[in-house]
């Protein structure tokens, strides 16, 4: 299954590096997600997969019994998961303020921090 | 005590004195290690520095040091004498004499070093020091300009030496300068050796101002007198020549050394004796003298000839010792009188009595006339260019015309101003007369050393010799004489004079015809220098509008390609492509799982609706979920849910205010876009595939397997991990997500605020 992962990942990041390098800045944080979904396959795929496993211990027991999922790119995603909503939900809001001063979400039209285009 | 010419008339204080305490002490202390060293010991310390690298702190005086050391402090107790009063009242007096002593412990530190990067260190404080004093003059652009200058070239060349010299110590398997030379042809025949050659002679070079590196000496003159007479022509400028010999028995004794060094040498010093005849400037003049110098000193370095060896050492005295004083001479005339314009200055031997016989004295052994040092130094020269066995006639009619040429220069500069009908006041109100006594002692002292020395060889001989030999191990130095007999060199010395004295008569018309050659010739190195660094700065605009055009898309992209290249690059040069995996036969709910992710995703990038295009999100997030609870991820599931709720809510109330611009949202509607992105996505399959390839290294999880119950007693390993062996990272993440909704909250508050207003 790890191969056919690697595929979906793959089209998962062209997605949004296609979707991050639109006019429209609504279109970036789209591709945000999809590569934050991305990333998380990459991290739990790179672990190994073992289907339906869970990484618990039994009541009495002093460790798994069989081969469980590895849990440690579980953690891992766990992390991931949570601050890559963070990191999405503060640039939703970035966008927000953006249109509510500046009138556009495009980004090429947000320049006022930038020195003037030549031949604009 | 004396009152200063000019400027300032209040009487020095004790203080004025005590900065040239330090040198003499020091040059009282190395001229007693003078007969020990000359009978062949080597003094040697050290201190530990970056062990670890081989870097050492480690010093060592022998013949070759200490000859620059004792110049180096010598002639530097003198000049700081002469500051003392030159600067007299100089509001950045203090300033300028920390500058200066700084400047002579670098320097000091460069001749002694016996480690490679210490050396280096030194070598590069000399070029910062010189920057300060040759910028001290701040107020004018002029300086700034020439300080500038003084540091990019010789830094730029101080880089290519530190190159050649980390080269250098992996070639020796040492950074230690002895244990490098004591091999002597090791080096050489080295496969590195071309590299370390190259650059070794960029930095001596650009440091001692060969042509094509030499327009930065001329303009350093902007620098107060003393410092043009210390650094510009006794000591800073030597740095190079005293590398070259201190180098040369270890990369030395070759061809390419041969005559990279004689090119060099030979065309710096035809080249600046012909530009030196054309300055009107008297210390543009002297500047132009010393390059000639320089060039003449790489020249006799470039053979292992122990006449030419020996000339190089003797004129190197030679030439510290009355190219200071001249320049301290200089340094009186336009104190005295305001001006160094050459064709305003005439008769001053009248008002300037003990200038005027300094002047006159270190004019004639720079003419090298006997019975002083420069005679013996000029047989010397010529003694060494016919011992050049490969091309003796070449060479000794090189420095034949620049000798000739000094001879004409000296007259000039230091004859010519003190001579003939006096100019009662060559500035007006301006009536010279004789400088005080800290400001004659200088340069009457070396002077007077210069015709001491000529008179009794012998003495001269203490310092060269010795550093010969440091040249050459095992050679001997030539004898130093003043009557050889009648043969080749005493006939040329006696040809010298004559050519020389008939330049000197035909000056005005020949410095007509340099200055007017020099208009029409297209080669002007000082504005070819200008152009490179304008050059710099389109090209930095350049490359910045191009790279940084402050917009994100451009950022993006450039991010992108170039992770697209770092990818592509490791890919095909270290791991190879991955072999093309065997997809297993997939069961129909994988399948449709897949089909899910799959198709959410398409349906996000080619949709026109934002409805569709947050559903389209959604039907990922929950596809991804289903694959961790799959594949035995029930809490990551579970996360995964619950976040992918929250995006799917936010965007949709973000949705109610933001316009959704999807123009050129389309596929294919950005080819070059889908291409980079396609090529990401290869990339990241193939770099996931190699991955994967292996099985994973469990070594971490099977610890937090079995640590789990006994040492945090929690049966979910994950959560163990989260809250019990991983605590303070998880503490870091919730801290971001605290920063991340606390940011939110100020821009929010913004937004509502503007709407109430």
């Amino acid at each position: 299954m790890e191969p056919v992962l690697a595929v979906l990942v793959g089209l998962l990041v062209a997605a949004a590096v296609y979707l991050m390098l639109a006019r429209s800045f609504l279109l970036y944080l789209f591709g945000l997600i999809l590569v934050s979904n991305a990333a998380n396959l990459v991290i739990f795929a790179a672990g190994g997969l073992t289907p339906g496993a869970p990484p618990l211990i039994e009541t009495g027991a002093l460790a798994p019994a069989g081969p469980v999922a590895n849990a440690l790119p579980q953690a891992l995603v766990l992390t991931a998961i949570v601050i890559g909503f963070g990191l999405f939900a503060f640039a939703l809001v970035l966008a927000f303020r953006a249109m509510t001063e500046l009138g556009t979400i495009e980004s090429d039209e947000m320049r006022i921090a930038e020195p003037p285009e030549a031949g604009r | 005590m004396a009152a200063s010419a000019g400027r300032q008339r209040t009487a020095l204080t004790a203080g004025a004195f005590l900065p040239t305490l330090l040198p003499a002490a020091l040059f009282a202390v190395l001229a007693a290690a003078i007969p020990e060293v000359a009978a062949g010991a080597v003094l040697r310390g050290a201190l530990d520095w970056v062990p670890s690298l081989g870097i050492r702190l480690s010093f060592r005086i022998d013949g070759l040091s200490l000859t620059f050391a004792t110049l180096i402090t010598g002639i530097g107790a003198l000049i700081m004498l002469y500051s003392g009063q030159y600067l007299h009242g100089h509001p950045h007096y203090r300033r300028f004499m920390l500058f200066l002593t700084a400047f002579m412990l670098s320097m000091l530190g460069l001749v002694l070093a016996d480690n490679l990067i210490t050396l280096f260190v030194f070598w590069e404080l000399t070029t910062l020091t010189s920057y300060l004093l040759i910028g001290f003059d701040h107020g004018t652009a002029k300086s700034r300009r020439s300080a500038l200058q003084a540091l990019l070239v010789t830094a730029t060349g101080g880089l290519a030496l530190l190159a050649g010299f980390i080269l250098m110590g992996l070639a020796g398997g040492s950074f230690e300068l002895s244990d490098l030379l004591a091999d002597p042809r090791a080096l050489a025949a080295h496969p590195w050796y071309p590299a370390i050659l190259v650059l070794v002679l960029l930095g001596a070079f650009t440091k001692s101002a060969q042509v094509p590196f030499h327009f930065w000496l001329p303009n350093a003159m902007a620098a107060p007198t003393p410092v043009s007479a210390y650094l510009h022509s006794a000591t800073m400028v030597k740095g190079g020549v005293y590398l070259l010999a201190r180098l040369h028995p270890g990369l030395g004794g070759t061809d390419a050394w041969f005559w990279a060094l004689t090119l060099a040498g030979a065309t710096t010093a035809v080249f600046a004796s012909l530009m030196a005849l054309r300055q009107s400037d008297l210390k543009q003049a002297l500047a132009y003298t010393t390059l000639m110098a320089l060039g003449t000193l790489t020249l006799f370095l470039a053979s292992d000839v122990a006449v030419a060896v020996t000339a190089a050492v003797t004129f190197l005295v030679v030439h510290s010792l009355y190219k200071a004083a001249l320049f301290l001479v200089v340094g009186i005339v336009d104190h005295a009188t305001g001006t160094r314009d050459v064709a305003r200055l005439s008769g001053l031997g009248r008002a300037l009595p003990v200038t005027a016989a300094a002047a006159a004295l270190s004019a004639l052994s720079m003419a090298g006339f006997p019975p002083f040092l420069g005679f013996i130094g000029k047989e010397l020269t010529y003694k060494g260019a016919l011992a050049l066995s490969s091309v003796p006639y070449s060479v000794a009619a090189a420095v034949l015309t620049a000798n000739a040429l000094m001879v004409a220069v000296a007259g000039i500069v230091a004859l010519r101003p003190f001579w003939g009908r006096a100019e009662p006041e060559p500035e007006p109100g301006r009536v010279p007369h004789e400088a005080p006594w800290p400001m004659w002692v200088g340069p009457l002292a070396l002077a007077v050393l210069g015709t001491v020395l000529g008179l009794r060889p012998g003495l001269a001989e203490a310092l060269v010799g010795p550093g010969v030999a440091a040249v050459l191990p095992g050679g001997e130095a030539y004898e130093l004489k003043l009557w050889h007999g009648v043969n080749v060199p005493l006939i040329l010395s006696i040809a010298t004079f004559a050519i020389g004295g008939a330049i000197y008569a035909l000056r005005r018309p020949l410095a007509a015809a340099l200055v007017r050659a020099g208009a029409a010739s297209p080669l002007d190195f000082d504005r070819g220098w200008d152009r490179l660094l304008d050059g710099f700065k389109v090209f930095a605009a350049g490359l910045t509008r191009i790279v940084q055009p402050g917009r994100l898309r451009a950022y993006l992209r450039f991010t992108f390609l170039t992770l697209l290249g770092v990818l592509a690059v490791t890919l095909a040069l270290r791991t190879g492509l991955p072999a093309p995996p065997d997809l297993p036969a997939l069961s129909w709910r994988e399948l449709a799982v897949l089909a899910l992710i799959a198709g959410g995703t398409g349906l996000v990038v080619t949709t026109d609706s934002r409805v569709a295009a947050v559903a389209g999100l959604g039907v990922v997030g929950i596809g991804v979920a289903i694959v961790f609870i799959v594949y035995g991820a029930p809490d990551v599931a579970i996360t995964q849910l619950l976040v992918e709720t929250l995006v799917v809510v936010l965007v949709a109330v973000a949705l109610l205010r933001l316009p959704f611009l999807y123009r050129d949202g389309r596929v294919l509607h950005r080819p070059w876009d889908a291409a980079l992105a396609a090529g990401i996505g290869l990339a990241t399959t193939a770099a996931l595939l190699l991955v994967v390839e292996a099985p994973p290294d469990r070594r971490v999880t099977d610890f937090y397997e079995v640590a789990a119950v006994p040492e945090a007693y929690g049966r979910n390993i994950v959560n163990v991990i989260l809250v019990d062996f991983r605590a303070l990272d998880t503490l870091g993440e919730i801290a971001v997500v605290l920063v991340a909704a606390l940011g939110a909250l100020v821009l929010l508050r913004g937004v509502a605020g503007r709407a109430r207003g």
